[in-house]
């Protein structure tokens, strides 16, 4: 029965299963994915709410605003985490290729790993850029804003790497037990949405 | 750690037992077990909060009778107790307490989906907790903000705990938040995918409808707090200025320039209001449950009780400004959450409706959890109506931090979903431990505690009027306020003593009953939903013994005309009342 249907119907005047003996889920996906999409949707309302703190703190602040120059090595950081999410759906795309029986091999899914280190090594180099430059956290709400900004989403990309790494782990261990296409399919997912998360960050304070 | 989601196991006796006490009551990953545990922390935090009411209670109705209660003592405890009361017992106790206890059983599942992840939340929820309660033995004491920890002033020396205090408030926070979204997965997931056959949408119990849309509301407020608690505590440690605009201190100039403290309370509110939500959802799901089975007839309106929960989440985004009236934001801003807070009371009002025409001619049975139940609609309609007046601007602005907020918010907010829990625990009690609670002392109970309770926020609506400020430690000059409202105030604080009181009744009854209460049968309320049908009572761990339940109903058969028993549960099959049902068609 479709979702509409469920909801729309009068449960008063039916008997009966529905849906023959089968339980249905009303999304027709994994329980990891759904938590997961779930978990991205909570993340966005996490990362807008920072940016519309964002605005309000520019325009409606003390008037004390005076936007960063930003390092070149932002485009680096930025061409690893792009590299990064490729490695990943390319490790999904072997994984679905190796089927079921063989959950092994592919090296993809270490390498989209290691470029988010360095993503997030980038970051911290930028950090360091900035704080001798003279942009300091505390001098400029800009500034704040820039730190605060990038550390969330080094955040959230950590607690990727933990789940990734435990992947990596069973990956290595050959554990039957457990369907690893799923778990990197749900990391490609998770990466990508982050990356567009980066860009959107990389964008608001690039021109603002 | 390999686990396999026992949601994802058709067959029983894939499930591993656990067999050692620690596993079993310690590091469970039962929802029960969990449910019980989350319910222990926030009831035991709880009790903490209520010990600090009755302090300031004590200030306020015998000024400077209790010489260790200074002015600082007193802010701390004022915020302190808000705090507790609102996310560290009731939502906790709503969602990781009920929510744990009665998803699984309510959907016919064997468990949550992610049973490790559930077990994580519950001691991260400790570990909040015991955040929290070590802010009382820092330097400074406990931040004495008021719950609403508004910038800048929360984190300005001068104010008590604005250094480790609030420090501590901050991270505690945080770390609730983690514990919530953990648990918070958990609900949806589970609810969504893994009810047990025949169990559409349409057919779950309101309750699970109040839980699962306010863990939505949770998952969507949450991160305002997580948001203006990262922005606190850098504007805290590490001198930013998001919040705190240039001041002048003691004198000397801090460092802070420019921030904006109006952010902080757009921020907050929007978290805060949902949050009142958070609370209040849940709550009108039970008592709809509790309700329907003691006045022995369906819920009144079934699916517009199911949209009217929905449609107050979507709304519950759009009123957060009703707080900040007096904030000086701009007059047309006012109108438009004026407006907004006035259509809200529309799907609010249509619950109470149906809540009593629910009761129309049923057959009811007067016992604790009705009892509760009844009082319930009783305090919420009270509460509800003051939430009106506080909607209009005009009425706001002298209204606005007076007593009457106080007794507005504790009416809809504090006394009324403490009934429903009340409610709750008493109805599902014999199902959580097989034994019956004591009639008597459960009457007694409620009826010490819902007259109590008026006599306690009654009169806060007149001290209200007459303009006593809330959140202050003492009168001190304000000749606009007569000398009666002394003697009205040491009149509350004994009633709010007599009622905290009354509380241990309620203690002393389970705790007894666990002993020495007679046996209750697996559905002693004669209830439809599945968690009465349960093979063994308590239900053992994996909830249904060999075979998941299958569901031929909706939640509320109750006295259906040509049935034998006035109530068939969901899990009956029975063709034969179909053409009965027919007949008697939908109300709505
Ligand atoms: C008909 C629905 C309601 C309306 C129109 C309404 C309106 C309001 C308004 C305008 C205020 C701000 C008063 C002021 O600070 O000057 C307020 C405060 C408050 N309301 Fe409501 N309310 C409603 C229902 C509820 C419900 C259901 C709850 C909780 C379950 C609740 C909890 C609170 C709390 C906790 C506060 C005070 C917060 C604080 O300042 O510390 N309200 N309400
Ligand atoms: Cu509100």
């Amino acid at each position: 029965m479709s979702l509409y249907q469920d909801v729309t119907r009068k449960p008063w005047n039916t008997v009966g299963l529905p849906d023959g003996i089968d339980p249905k889920p009303t999304f027709n996906v994994s329980n990891e994915k759904l938590a997961l999409v779930v978990f991205v949707i909570v993340a966005s309302v996490l990362f807008s709410l920072l940016c519309v703190s964002y605005f309000i703190r520019m325009w409606f602040g003390g008037g004390d605003w005076l936007p960063i120059a930003l390092p070149s090595m932002l485009w680096v950081n930025t061409g690893a985490l792009v590299a990064a999410s490729v490695a990943m759906q390319v490790a999904v795309v072997s994984s679905r290729k190796q089927g079921h029986g063989d959950k092994s091999k592919s090296p993809w899914f270490l390498v989209g790993g290691v470029l988010t280190l360095g993503f997030i090594i980038g970051q911290f180099t930028v950090w360091q850029q900035l704080t001798s430059q003279g942009y300091i956290l505390q001098s400029n709400p800009a500034n704040s804003f820039f730190y605060v900004l990038t550390g969330v989403h080094i955040l959230h990309l950590v607690g990727g790497l933990w789940v990734w790494s435990r992947a990596l782990l069973r990956q290595v261990r050959k554990d039957a037990s457990h369907d690893i296409s799923k778990s990197i399919e749900l990391c490609a997912w998770y990466w990508h949405f982050l990356l567009i998360v980066w860009f959107a960050l990389f964008y608001l304070v690039a021109t603002n | 750690m390999a686990y396999v989601p026992l949601a994802d196991q058709d067959d029983a006796h894939a499930l591993h037992d656990p067999d050692s006490f620690i596993t079993k009551y310690v590091w469970s990953q039962d929802h029960k077990v969990i449910a019980i545990q989350y319910g222990g922390i926030a009831i035991f935090v709880g009790l903490i909060a209520l010990g600090l009411s009755i302090l300031m209670r004590l200030q306020l109705g015998f000024p400077d009778t209790i010489s260790w209660i200074d002015p600082a003592f007193y802010y701390q405890a004022v915020t302190m107790h808000g705090m507790i009361m609102v996310v560290y017992l009731l939502t906790a106790l709503f969602l990781g307490g009920f929510g744990n206890y009665l998803i699984p059983l309510m959907c016919g599942t064997r468990d949550m989906v992610f049973p490790f992840l559930n077990m994580l939340s519950v001691w991260v929820y400790l570990l909040s907790v015991l955040i929290l309660l070590a802010s009382f033995f820092v330097p400074g004491g406990p931040t004495g903000a008021g719950w609403t920890l508004y910038a800048p002033q929360s984190i300005t020396p001068g104010t008590p705990g604005s250094g480790y205090g609030i420090l501590l408030m901050l991270v505690s926070l945080g770390v609730f938040i983690i514990a919530f979204t953990m648990g918070g997965l958990n609900y949806v997931t589970t609810i969504l995918q893994a009810r047990t056959r025949g169990l559409t949408l349409m057919r779950l119990p309101l309750s699970i409808w109040g839980i699962f849309t306010a863990t939505v509301l949770g998952l969507f407020a949450f991160p305002a707090l997580l948001v203006s608690a990262i922005m606190l505590t850098f504007d805290l440690m590490l001198g930013t200025s998001f919040f705190v605009p240039s001041m002048i201190h003691m004198g000397e100039t801090l460092e802070h320039d420019g921030g904006s403290p109006i952010l902080f309370q757009h921020l907050f509110w929007f978290f805060g209001h949902p949050e009142v939500y958070i609370v209040a959802l849940p709550a009108f799901g039970l008592v709809s449950d509790v309700l329907s089975t003691h006045a022995r007839k369906n819920i009144f309106g079934y699916r517009m009780m199911v949209w009217a929960i929905i449609a107050i989440g979507g709304l519950s985004f759009l009123v957060w400004a009703h707080h900040m009236y007096v904030s000086g934001m701009n007059p047309y801003f006012g109108f438009f959450f004026a407006t907004t807070t006035l259509i809200i009371a529309v799907p609010t009002a249509l619950k109470v409706y149906n809540w009593v025409l629910t009761l129309w001619q049923g057959n009811i049975r007067l016992n604790t959890p009705m009892l509760f139940a009844i009082g319930f609609i009783f305090t919420f309609v009270h509460g509800g109506l003051t939430g009106l007046f506080l909607g209009n601007v005009i009425i706001d602005v002298p209204l606005a931090d007076t007593y009457f907020v106080v007794a507005h918010f504790h009416m809809v907010m504090g006394v009324s979903p403490v009934l429903v829990l009340y409610a709750a625990l008493y109805h599902w009690y014999p199902k959580m431990t097989g034994k019956m609670f004591n009639e008597t002392l459960g009457k007694i109970h409620f009826w010490c505690t819902f007259l109590g309770t008026y006599a306690i926020y009654l009169p806060m609506h007149y001290l209200g009027f007459l303009g006593v400020p809330r959140r202050y430690y003492e009168m001190g000059n304000t000749d606009f306020i007569p000398a009666s409202a002394q003697a009205l105030n040491a009149n509350i604080t004994i009633a709010a003593i007599f009622v905290a009181i009354a509380q241990l009744l309620f203690f002393i009854n389970i705790f007894w009953s666990l002993k020495s209460g007679k046996p209750s049968g697996g559905n002693p309320w004669g209830a439809t939903t599945l968690e009465w049908q349960t093979p063994d009572t308590p239900p053992k761990h994996g909830n249904w013994g060999e075979e998941l339940p299958a569901v031929y109903r909706w939640a509320y058969d109750y006295s259906v005309p040509g049935a034998e028993k006035d109530f068939i549960p969901q899990n009956e099959p029975g063709e034969e009342y179909e053409k009965t049902f027919h007949h008697k068609g939908g109300e709505s």
